[in-house]
């Protein structure tokens, strides 16, 4: 896939980011690196900071302090990519899938040029990719939350994001589709791009991220899903020491 | 019926009337489209009040009205979303204030001028059928203008109102689009004044464009058909107006009303 040739060595790097909204800290002093071809969990309870981390990286909030990095990565052209949560997006806007997937060619066009055949052919074969090729003319109210996620990642595919950030992509989406996502995302991350995704939801964790960051405001862990979720840090994170994890990565009381 | 539709077009007056009527019916609805799924429309109600010390200006310096409110509009537009991003206040709370703020001055300095004589009910209400040759000419110039935004802007435009925070990452131009569409709204606005008045605007903004989005699966399909409906509804109620001797602008907001209410008895669009 295209998005390789962008994505090659591009990394994210966060040196200690300090976020403040409305006058508290949202993030602090948060420092963590991710290199091309990973596929990393941010979690953490609502509240944590996961959706203000993400929006610092993407240049949406002013960091107080610190610096976010995006190494090889053109901002400007649309290389970073963002999945929004279900409540940010306007659903009362009538689009389908072809449109919505057509959007992610946009910022590789200038302004008075219209999408070309090779956009076309290229939206064609980013829907393809995550399977909803049937569902092209459908309209984005007709899909189920899984399907919504997997247009948003068509959408990244044809931006040719090196970086793509998902918003709570798990939020009410079932398991099975989920498992659908993450295959998606595993091949991406087989290209060779940063894929980030937030989740309050610590069911089937383990076995689905290469890393995971675990925040609460701030940094509370980092690395592979079995050195990261032990119970010290899950005491860290939800302050529930009784919380552990199941053996395939889901988290049971 | 050929002589019901063709009779009025001897006077030069109602064939003023009916193009300005036509370009009313497309171009309120078009803009109207993303108004309607914007939820815009508290904004769109806004601009067309705000207008008027805009327009009370035009009379004492005694340019036309119309172009007298383009930049009141435009200037507003831009303001009510400054406003709320500097003070950091809901966009309808700085549209409330600067909506009332601007309607009393106009009201202000249309009592203090007593040199002119304007008649209010017009300004409330339209005046579609004393449109003058210069009021067409500013509406073609604002149609064709507005036109060749929304085409230009089309993508971005979709983009930013289905997912805004989506566009405005891949991308600084998402507060300069949405800055153009304001100034779009505001433009087409001062055409809807011109045949609708300040208070019956609204009708053409917002009722033929709700009525395409229950009919219309796509954006653009909606935008097209709302264009179709605006006119049939602006031109509809101008002919009502000629023959049954009826104010204009209440005869056009009727007849929108009218087929809204059809189409919503037979048609309701789900929601996520």
């Amino acid at each position: 896939m295209s998005s390789a040739q962008y994505s090659h060595q591009a990394s994210v790097s966060l040196q200690d980011v300090t976020v403040e909204l409305d006058g508290h800290m949202a993030l602090s002093n948060v420092t963590f690196d991710v290199d091309a071809g990973t596929l990393m969990g941010v979690v953490g309870p609502n509240g944590a900071g996961k959706s203000t981390l993400f929006n610092a990286i993407a240049g949406l909030l002013p960091v107080r302090h610190g610096k976010v990095t995006l190494h090889r990565v053109d901002q400007g052209g649309g290389a970073l990519a963002y999945v929004p949560q279900r409540e940010s997006v306007n659903w009362r806007f009538p689009v389908t899938v072809m449109d919505v997937v057509m959007m992610g060619r946009r910022c590789r066009l200038k302004w008075f040029r219209r999408p070309g055949k090779r956009d076309r052919e290229l939206v064609k074969e980013c829907i393809c990719r995550v399977g909803l090729w049937d569902h092209r003319s459908a309209l984005m109210t007709e899909l189920s939350g899984g399907q919504r996620q997997r247009v948003f990642v068509a959408r990244a595919l044809a931006q040719e994001a090196s970086v793509i950030l998902l918003d709570e992509a798990f939020s009410g989406v079932d398991l099975g589709a989920q498992e659908s996502l993450v295959e998606v995302l595993r091949s991406l991350r087989d290209d060779g791009c940063i894929v980030l995704l937030a989740t309050h939801d610590l069911t089937n964790l383990a076995g689905r991220f290469d890393e995971v960051l675990c925040l609460n405001c701030q940094v509370c862990a980092c690395g592979p899903p079995d050195q990261v979720f032990t119970p010290q840090v899950m005491e860290k994170l939800y302050g529930a020491p009784g919380l552990r994890l199941a053996t395939d990565g889901g988290a049971v009381d | 019926m050929i002589d019901f539709l063709i009779a009025p077009l001897e006077y030069g007056f109602m064939v003023r009337a009916l193009i300005g009527s036509i370009l009313v019916g497309v171009m309120c609805p078009l803009v109207g489209a993303y108004v309607v799924t914007r939820n815009l429309a508290f904004i769109g109600d806004a601009l067309a009040h705000a207008v008027l010390p805009g327009m009370v200006l035009g009379f004492i310096v005694g340019i036309n009205p119309a172009i007298a409110a383009i930049p009141t509009g435009v200037s507003i537009a831009l303001l009510v979303r400054t406003v709320s991003r500097r003070a950091g206040l809901s966009t309808d709370t700085s549209i409330g204030i600067l909506f009332a703020a601007m309607f009393a001055l106009g009201l202000v300095m249309l009592a203090s001028a007593s040199h002119i004589r304007v008649n209010m009910e017009d300004l409330l209400l339209g005046k579609v059928l004393a449109i003058s040759p210069t009021d067409i000419y500013v509406s073609l110039g604002i149609t064709l203008i507005v036109i060749l935004g929304l085409f230009t802007l089309h993508h971005w435009l979709m983009f930013a109102s289905f997912d805004p925070v989506g566009s405005q990452v891949v991308g600084s131009r998402t507060n300069l689009v949405d800055y153009m569409f304001l100034v779009m709204l505001a433009l087409v606005i001062v055409i809807g004044i011109q045949a609708a008045g300040i208070v019956l605007v609204m009708a053409m903004l917002v009722t033929p464009a709700a009525a395409a989005y229950l009919l219309a699966r796509r954006f653009v399909s909606m935008m097209l058909l709302a264009a179709a409906l605006g006119t049939a509804s602006a031109v509809t109620g101008l002919y009502i107006s000629y023959h049954f001797n009826v104010p204009a602008a209440p005869a056009m907001t009727l007849v929108a009303s009218g087929i809204f209410a059809l189409v919503a008895s037979f048609r309701r669009r789900a929601l996520a």
